[in-house]
């Protein structure tokens, strides 16, 4: 940091209760859920400290509200860092004082004001449907306000699956004719998607402070996400990954494997087709996750998901890398000892699973056994493909 | 008469519009409108009924636990499944721990606001403000450097000329009273409800893996195991992590919200004959002590018509019907008709103007909420509901806290039919429940160590287990008042589904008899100094807790309605 901006920094720091310490370990906080070598921490911090703070306008449509708690739930930076602080949250329906037409002009004259500087934060998706009555706003409707606001933005971050991806307004038959915001607004100048139900508050902020740090936006893949979020499966960095690789599955919840943290692949996790980093950095500051706290991932920073990952209890089919090489060669073994004609690749994991969960029962007994094979699920799983094909829009 | 429309209405959940008529400074008529719609229920046609809580869930996720409560309990109901002991203490926790954060972030950071001025605690002087707050209650964060400290941040901010999400708002409007340092007080409070939720909030991804939207919820139980050694459970750890948050939530609602709303309350007592709205309030009862459908609540079902705190009658659910009179729906029988919920027919069929608008036809169809009607009679439902129930049905702690809270302020009974009724409620049930959060934990160590570690009901897990056809409901108190869900179940997936939600019988329009709803009613004669600036209108409203996202469903049981959807 500058030896000036710094003192001057400090000295406002200290003004609000904040020490040194605390903020450099908030840079450095930043800085590991990048990714980011030890050099950028007193990049993001002088950053932070002496730029002027963006506008950030937050737009909500056909929403929940559930990504604007999560965005309260923020730790590094806080909301309230975010909010005093940070940037100037200039529109925010759930926040924001003003209301009615008071509301409206803030809105007009932070986009008129800003024009191409101003950052957009968009919850919930767009319904084209009924002339947009499905969704006003002072009397506009959502797909207007949309065009009008986003297109003249720097840049928009869909947060949450509905703004990345339609989420569960445009889940099949989709009745309101719900779009994402990339589909709703062509033309956007950088478009950041930012999915999961909600979005996880860490890897929202971690964009901004990117953003301020080095006044550009985090590499992304093909569907506009951060790479730093969005790069790998839940599968990969699963805590109980090793449970997967070593046949332990939870067959029942409560039972003795499910208290001991076995593998939830059986009772439907989506993990392995999930991309996103929830293992990493886990939710509410790290305190827990769907999968830590017993339950199966759900899939919900995928596209469709509320039409591709369910039903949820249905196991995934054809999930590569089940057992070890070893493993794999005795399954064939197996297989061919007289049924691998009618066989689909499915059915020869199903198949290898069993005999494997029965060698692996009689090798290592698990506390009070429970083996129960063949549940209903498992066996319409087989039969209807957890990857069915997504519903198109209402006719 | 002077026509104001507040659009959007801020500070809520969702988005709803208030149209009202103003003449001599007074709310003459009014009428409360939602503008979104999802049609989440038609989404849930022909899905396994094992996954709809989490489609449900979505509804909201500022009451990120209710609608998969009522889901799993409506599903549960109607396919046979009983959560064991573990699963309904599990839930007791989850939802009164809900209640207790949703309260707090609505009264500090959604309604605060219309009594607190932010911009005059920045002449206030932060030695008398401690005095104030030393007065008030023995909360440490209250010395004079604290509170030079937050005006030093409020005046850095305001200072950049950049006032972000304060900007622009009624500052200095007449109807704000609080002195300086009150609302200094106020302001420093705001930003330590923010801390604090973030912190309690940890109970629930403890309890549910994350929050919002909580994801360890199952028909027939919970998904979070119970082991008092393993560490992949809840095990005794938790059980200590679970009475530390608890412990902080005590203490900060015991000694910061209340003693706040308290305050606050004593500024603005003439809102205690203000914004009364039906007078009939209905709860469903919530939080069961035992086990089975019939088990005894801690709050107490029934419902109070007419003010009568003399008589509380048992809660029908036969009762409720719901109607389209004023909805942007047609039935099919005519829109006269008075539909119960498990009967119950949308066809969404808009017939406002076209966006962009200035103005709703009030006389036709203006709302996206239907207009629920419990015997006929618009019913308030909620926190003021709850207390008024368990008040008049003899609750011995409700009793002790509102009997104090009436005798703090000098008021009797009748004040609590009012707008700042509805706010005292809120922050009494929010006493209540936070001093009930450690019972529920202390019974779920007990039965740890009784061996009882059962979270599911797996007997009814599998669909083959299940009636060929069934139905059921699941009631439930949220936050914001009474929810039911109503499901049929076919050949193993949904045949049809609804929701009658807390915001549908608050923020619903008038109905066949041209009955006001709640909202509506509510604002009648609330006074508005400045029609440019109806604070006074956001006050009433806002006491409500609006949840608008909540409020808007549809469902058909035979999915008609999508021949009438015009989609492009």
């Amino acid at each position: 940091m500058r030896a000036g901006a710094d003192d001057a920094f400090r000295r406002e720091l200290t003004a609000r209760g904040v020490t040194r310490r605390d903020f450099m370990g908030f840079c450095s906080g930043v800085a590991a859920l990048l990714a980011l070598p030890r050099s950028a921490v007193g990049q993001i911090a002088d950053a932070l400290a002496t730029k002027p703070k963006p506008v950030l306008v937050w737009l909500e449509f056909q929403d929940c509200c559930g990504n604007s708690e999560s965005f309260l739930r923020a730790s590094k930076p806080t909301a309230a860092d975010v909010i005093l602080d940070l940037l100037s949250v200039d529109y925010h329906e759930t926040i924001m004082a003003a209301a009615g037409h008071q509301a409206e002009a803030a809105l007009e004259k932070a986009i008129t004001d800003h024009k191409g500087q101003y950052i957009v934060v968009v919850e919930g998706s767009i319904p084209t449907g009924a002339d947009g009555a499905y969704c006003t706003i002072g009397g506009k409707s959502a797909l207007q306000i949309a065009r009008t606001v986003c297109r003249d933005a720097l840049a928009v971050i869909s947060a949450g699956t509905c703004a990345a991806f339609g989420g569960l307004p445009a889940a099949s038959p989709n009745p309101t004719g719900a779009l994402s915001v990339g589909d709703a607004v062509p033309g956007i100048r950088t478009l950041i998607n930012l999915p999961a139900c909600p979005v996880n508050a860490e890897n929202l902020t971690a964009v901004i402070a990117y953003f301020i740090t080095f006044g550009k936006w985090p590499a992304t893949d093909r569907l506009n996400r951060p790479l730093f979020a969005y790069g790998k499966t839940i599968h990969d960095n699963c805590e109980r990954r090793a449970h997967f690789d070593a046949g332990q599955y939870v067959e029942q919840f409560g039972d003795a494997g499910h208290r001991i943290g076995y593998c939830l692949y059986k009772m439907g996790c989506k993990g392995p087709v999930t991309s996103q980093n929830c293992p990493n950095i886990r939710w509410n500051e790290g305190t827990n996750w769907p999968i830590g706290c017993g339950h199966p991932c759900i899939g919900c920073a995928e596209p469709a998901f509320w039409d591709k990952m369910t039903p949820f209890y249905a196991h995934l089919t054809g999930v590569p890398g089940f057992g070890t090489a070893a493993d794999i060669d005795k399954i064939g073994l197996y297989a061919t000892a007289g049924v691998a004609a009618a066989m689909t690749t499915h059915g020869l994991v199903q198949l290898g699973r069993k005999a494997y969960d029965k060698r692996k029962a009689a090798a290592a007994k698990p506390p009070e056994a429970k083996p129960t094979e063949s549940k209903a699920v498992a066996a319409k799983a087989a039969d209807e493909p957890a990857d069915k094909p997504t519903a198109g829009g209402a006719s | 008469m002077t026509h104001i429309v507040v659009d959007p209405v801020t500070r809520i959940e969702g988005h709803l519009r208030i149209e009202a008529e103003v003449d001599g400074g007074v709310v003459k008529d009014a009428w409360s409108s939602s503008t979104m719609f999802r049609g989440i229920e038609i989404i849930l046609q022909g899905r396994d009924p094992r996954d709809a809580w989490a489609f449900t869930q979505r509804i909201c996720g500022v009451c990120t636990t209710v609608h998969a409560i009522a889901s799993i309990r409506a599903v549960e109901d109607a396919i046979g499944a009983v959560p064991p002991p573990n699963a309904r203490v599990l839930r007791n926790l989850i939802m009164a721990a809900q209640c207790v954060q949703d309260h707090v972030i609505h009264f500090y950071h959604l309604h605060a606001l219309d009594w607190v001025d932010v911009v005059s605690a920045l002449s206030a002087d932060p030695a008398a403000t401690a005095t104030l707050a030393q007065s008030l209650s023995d909360w440490p964060e209250s010395s004079p450097t604290y509170f030079a400290g937050v005006k030093a941040r409020l005046k850095a901010f305001v200072d950049r000329g950049q006032l972000g999400p304060f900007g622009n708002a009624y500052w200095g409007h007449p109807a704000y009273r609080l002195p300086p340092e009150a609302n200094l007080m106020a302001v420093a409070h705001y930003l330590a409800a923010l801390e604090w939720q973030r912190d309690f909030i940890k109970l629930h991804a403890v309890l549910g893996g994350k929050n919002p939207h909580l994801q360890s919820f199952l028909v027939g139980g919970m998904a979070t195991p119970v082991d008092p050694s393993s560490p992949a459970a809840l095990n005794i750890h938790t059980i200590a992590v679970l009475q530390k948050l608890i412990a902080g939530a005590r203490a900060f609602v015991s000694k910061v919200y209340i003693p706040d709303l308290l305050a606050v309350a004593s500024f603005y007592k003439d809102w205690a004959g203000i914004g009364a709205g039906v007078g009939n309030y209905l709860v469903y009862g919530e939080y069961p002590l035992t086990d089975g459908a019939n088990a005894p609540r801690y709050l107490p079902g029934g419902v109070i018509r007419g003010r009568d705190l003399s008589k509380v009658e048992p809660f029908a659910p036969e009762k409720i019907t719901e109607q389209v009179t004023h909805s942007w729906y047609d039935y099919s029988g005519g829109d006269a008709a008075a539909l119960h919920p498990s009967v119950g027919e949308t066809r969404p069929h808009y017939t406002g103007p076209k966006p962009p608008y200035e103005r709703l036809d009030t006389n036709a169809k203006y709302s996206w909420l239907k207009s629920p009607r419990y015997d006929g009679a618009p019913m308030e439902v909620g926190p003021l509901a709850r207390m008024l129930v368990a008040y008049a049905s003899g609750h011995a702690q409700v009793k002790g806290l509102v009997d104090g809270a009436l005798a703090k302020l000098g008021v009797g009974p009748e004040a609590l039919f009012s707008t700042l009724g509805r706010v005292a409620a809120r922050g009494l049930e929010t006493q209540l429940l936070v001093d009930k959060l450690g019972d529920w934990v202390d019974e779920l160590a007990g039965n740890m160590d009784k061996g009882d570690l059962r979270i599911h009901d797996s007997d009814r897990w599998d669909p083959s287990s299940w009636p060929k056809d069934c139905a059921g409901a699941g009631f439930h108190e949220a936050p914001r008042g009474a929810l039911g869900h109503w499901v049929h179940v076919k050949g193993g997936k949904i045949a049809g589904y609804q929701c009658v939600v807390p915001s549908t019988w608050n923020a619903g329009p008038r109905d066949g008899q041209q009955q006001p709803g709640p909202y509506e009613a509510a604002l009648l004669g609330t006074p508005v100094a400045d029609p440019e600036q109806p604070l006074e209108v956001l006050r009433t409203v806002h006491s409500f807790d609006p949840c608008m996202a909540c409020g808007v469903h549809v469902v058909d049981p035979k999915g008609r309605e999508l021949a009438r959807v015009q989609v492009r």
